[in-house]
Order: structure tokens, then C-alpha cells, then sequence
């Protein structure tokens, strides 16, 4: 369970959001310069909010009340970038135990088995490829395997099929759903296609660019 | 041309001095440069202006300013001199020429290569649990490495030449501060034309096979 309130100055506009997501999919719907992926950086730690407050299961990780702000290091939230963000001169199989070394990860022994979750994803034949020799479906695959390999408490996913084609598309929507119903963990999924937003929405909130903080939040709708 | 070379002095001086000036642009280019590439703060086109000048400016200017810092009357020079260290005239003073003259190449080359690593990249190793300086040393600083070597090898290059402000702070000394560049000058002057054509010919094809290597070894590098 997430519970969210942010609000963020923007160059041209304030952010003012209110997120509540169980172990559902929550989409981010809206034209690019909506605050979308502002709000991924927000929750993940990567940009600081004005103010607000970021709980994961009863766990604050922020609160501009208390001055508590926990490093994106010790959040433990997955996250997908819209162009993967794979490491260039690491192989498959070293990008996706990149985040196992860490200390987190050491601590309470909650990582996974990389290469079950590769074969998993239908890419552990790949392990010795480099992100350049990798399809765009391929490397989106390696990128979830390696968000989700430390056991994060919430997956955030930025654009994640704006690099693909068509029919990799489709097919990668109905991977992401089944992969929501293995993992019982919150999805934020921020897009700009109605159609990801209907396939995979529990919730879907809509952004509007340069709204005012009052109705910047003007849809919640439940699927 | 005679090959024949009665004093080799300048030659291993040479080298010397290039090598101990790359080391220290290293150590201390490499840190700094990062630093500029990411942070912002009051003053800082100043800062930047000042560490690049010497790559603009008269190597004879670079030198006198050298000579009214480290000088026998000099800032720096009167409270060397007090703990009993002249530095002017010394093989010290060579490599503090080759140093600040050089160190602006090596500067530009690591600032730029810095920049223009993705920062997704660090944003995704930081969600992953990696701290910071593991990020610098096993993403930025990897990914840097093409740009960094550039900068090494055009200083070492620099360093190498240098000659304006060398002259003005260690003079042409025989044995003991007379580098490549000031022996063949001094031997043009004094009509030893087989001095001066060994060296020149040791200098250029020594260059040139630096920077053919560099060259080829940096195409191999992109990813």
C-alpha cells in the first residue's frame, strides 16, 4: 500500500498530487510536460518534494513534517526508465546484479535468484549480451528483471512501451499485467496512450499541463 | 641527419616531468572536473575561467604569473624560501610549468566526458541501492573513460612541449632543468644543428605514435 501527497514547484506550473494504490496498478495519464515523470523522480526519491508525505506499507520515506527524507538508496522501489536505462559497458547479466551488492540487499536477504527471474522473463539465454545487442523488447525484459531482482515494495514504470513497436507493445501489456498479479506489489505506470491506460488501469489519474495546484488532480476514475 | 645524441638529460627530463604532471592533472583534474560537471553554485564562470586560462594565455604570461607566486620575492615563494625550499630554477619549478599549463586539457576533456554521461544512468544506480561512490566508480566514471584518456594523453602532450613558461620559471639549465623543447631551442641558437634534428625527430615520432594509439584505442571504446 502507497499513500502519496506532493507538492512540487514546477518552472510553469505547481504539482499538487494524492495517490492511494493498494497492490493495484495505478496510470499516470497525460500529454508529456504534465508532471508525470516528475512525480516518479518524486516518490522515488530522485527530486525532492516542497512538501508532503510518502508512505509504503506504514513506512515513511518522506514527510516534510517530520524533515524526514530517505535516500532513493533505501526506499527499495523498483524503477523501469523510459529508455531502460541499462548500464552500456555491463553485460545482461551484470546489469541486472548491479543492485544485489548493495548493502540493502546484504542485509536482509531478500534478493532473488537473477537467473530464474531472467529465464523468467524469457531473456536468461542473454546474460552475456550488452544493452547495444539487446531488442527494445529484450531490453525492457532485462530492465524489470533488474528492477525487480532486489524485491522492491513498488514498481514504477516511466513510458515503458514508448520505445517499442506495435506488436511488441501488445505483447508486452499482457506481460506487465501477469506480471502485476505474480509480484502483489503497487505498479505506477505513467503514460500518454489511453489504450495502455484502459488495458492496464486499476486507477488511472489524469495530468493536465500547466494547471493550477486546485485541479491538477481532475479525474480519479476505477476502473 | 645524425641520430647521435651526446646528452640524453633532456630526453629522460622530459618524460619525467610530462609523466609526474600527468599524474598530479589526474588526481586533481579528475575530482574537479566532476565536481564542475554536476554542481552549480555562486561564482562559478569565474572559477571556470580561471582554471582555463592557462590554456588561452601567453605561455611566457603563464610563467611571469608563476614567477610573481613561487619567485625568490613571490606569495608563495617567500614562505618557501622560509622553510629553506627554493623552487625557482629547480627541476620542481619545470614540472609545476608543465603542470598548470597542461592541466586545462585535461580539465576541458574529463568535464565534458563527465557531462555527457546520461544521468539515468546514475538515477537508476541509485534506485538500486548503490551509493554514491560506488556510482562514480563503476558508472560515471567507466563511461567517462574515452574522454578522460583524451585528456591525459593531449596534457601529456602539453606538458611535454612546454616551453615559454618552463623557460621563465626554470630557465635552460644543462643536466639540470633543460627539457626537449629548450635544448632544441638552445641548440638552434648555437648552431648544433645535429642536437637539434635528433631531438626534433625523437619528439614528433613520439607524439605522433601517442596519439595514433589514442585515437585507435578510443574508437574501440564507444558503446
Amino acid at each position: 500500500m502507497l499513500e502519496a501527497r506532493l507538492t512540487k514547484k514546477l518552472w510553469n506550473f505547481n504539482l499538487d498530487v494524492q495517490l492511494q494504490v493498494d497492490n493495484q496498478i495505478l496510470i499516470l495519464l497525460g500529454p508529456s510536460g504534465a508532471g508525470k515523470t516528475t512525480i516518479l523522480h518524486l516518490l522515488a526519491g530522485l527530486s525532492k518534494p516542497n512538501e508532503g508525505l510518502i508512505k509504503i506499507n506504514g513506512r515513511v520515506l518522506y514527510s516534510s513534517g517530520e524533515k524526514l527524507n530517505i535516500t532513493p538508496q533505501s526506499r527499495n522501489i523498483g524503477y523501469l526508465f523510459q529508455d531502460y536505462a541499462l548500464f552500456p559497458h555491463m553485460t545482461v547479466m551484470q546489469n541486472v546484479i548491479y543492485g544485489l551488492t548493495s548493502k540493502r540487499c546484504k542485509q536482509d536477504g531478500s534478493a532473488l535468484e537473477p537467473m530464474e527471474l531472467l529465464n523468467s522473463f524469457g531473456v536468461g539465454h542473454l546474460i552475456d549480451r550488452y544493452p547495444r545487442q539487446l531488442s527494445g523488447g529484450e531490453k525492457q525484459r532485462v530492465a524489470l528483471a533488474r528492477a525487480l531482482v532486489v524485491q522492491p515494495q513498488l514498481l514504477l514504470l516511466d513510458e515503458p512501451f514508448s520505445a517499442l513497436d506495435k506488436n511488441t507493445k501488445v505483447s508486452l501489456r499482457h506481460e506487465i499485467k501477469k506480471l502485476h498479479k505474480r509480484w502483489q506489489i503497487p505498479f505506477i505506470l505513467v503514460t500518454h496512450d489511453e489504450e495502455d491506460a484502459q488495458f492496464l488501469g486499476d486507477i488511472t489519474v489524469s495530468l493536465e499541463k500547466g494547471q493550477s495546484r486546485e485541479n491538477l488532480l481532475n479525474a480519479i476514475s476505477v476502473n | 641527419m645524425s641520430m647521435h645524441l651526446t646528452d640524453w638529460f633532456p630526453v629522460i627530463l622530459s618524460l619525467r616531468v610530462a609523466l609526474i604532471s600527468v599524474v598530479v592533472i589526474t588526481v586533481l583534474g579528475i575530482p574537479l572536473s566532476r565536481l564542475m560537471a554536476r554542481r552549480e553554485f555562486y561564482g562559478k564562470d569565474i572559477v571556470e575561467a580561471a582554471i582555463t586560462l592557462p590554456l588561452v594565455l601567453p605561455p611566457s604570461v603563464v610563467g611571469y604569473g608563476l614567477l610573481l607566486l613561487v619567485g625568490k620575492n613571490g606569495l608563495l615563494g617567500k614562505a618557501l624560501a622560509g622553510m629553506g625550499i627554493s623552487l625557482i630554477f629547480t627541476w620542481w619549478a619545470v614540472i609545476l610549468a608543465a603542470t598548470v599549463v597542461a592541466f586545462p586539457l585535461m580539465y576541458q576533456s574529463a568535464k565534458a566526458a563527465f557531462q555527457s554521461v546520461d544521468l539515468n544512468f546514475e538515477k537508476a544506480a541509485r534506485t538500486l541501492g548503490a551509493g554514491e561512490l560506488r556510482i562514480f566508480l563503476t558508472v560515471t566514471l567507466p563511461l567517462s573513460w574515452p574522454g578522460i584518456v583524451a585528456g591525459l594523453v593531449l596534457s601529456f602532450a602539453r606538458a611535454l612541449g612546454e616551453f615559454g613558461a618552463t623557460l621563465m620559471v626554470a630557465g635552460n639549465i644543462p643536466g639540470q632543468t633543460q627539457t626537449i623543447p629548450t635544448a632544441i631551442y638552445f641548440a638552434v641558437e648555437s648552431g648544433d644543428k645535429a642536437t637539434a634534428s635528433t631531438l626534433v625527430a625523437i619528439i614528433t615520432v613520439f607524439s605522433f605514435f601517442v596519439v595514433f594509439w589514442v585515437n585507435r584505442w578510443s574508437k574501440k571504446q564507444n558503446y
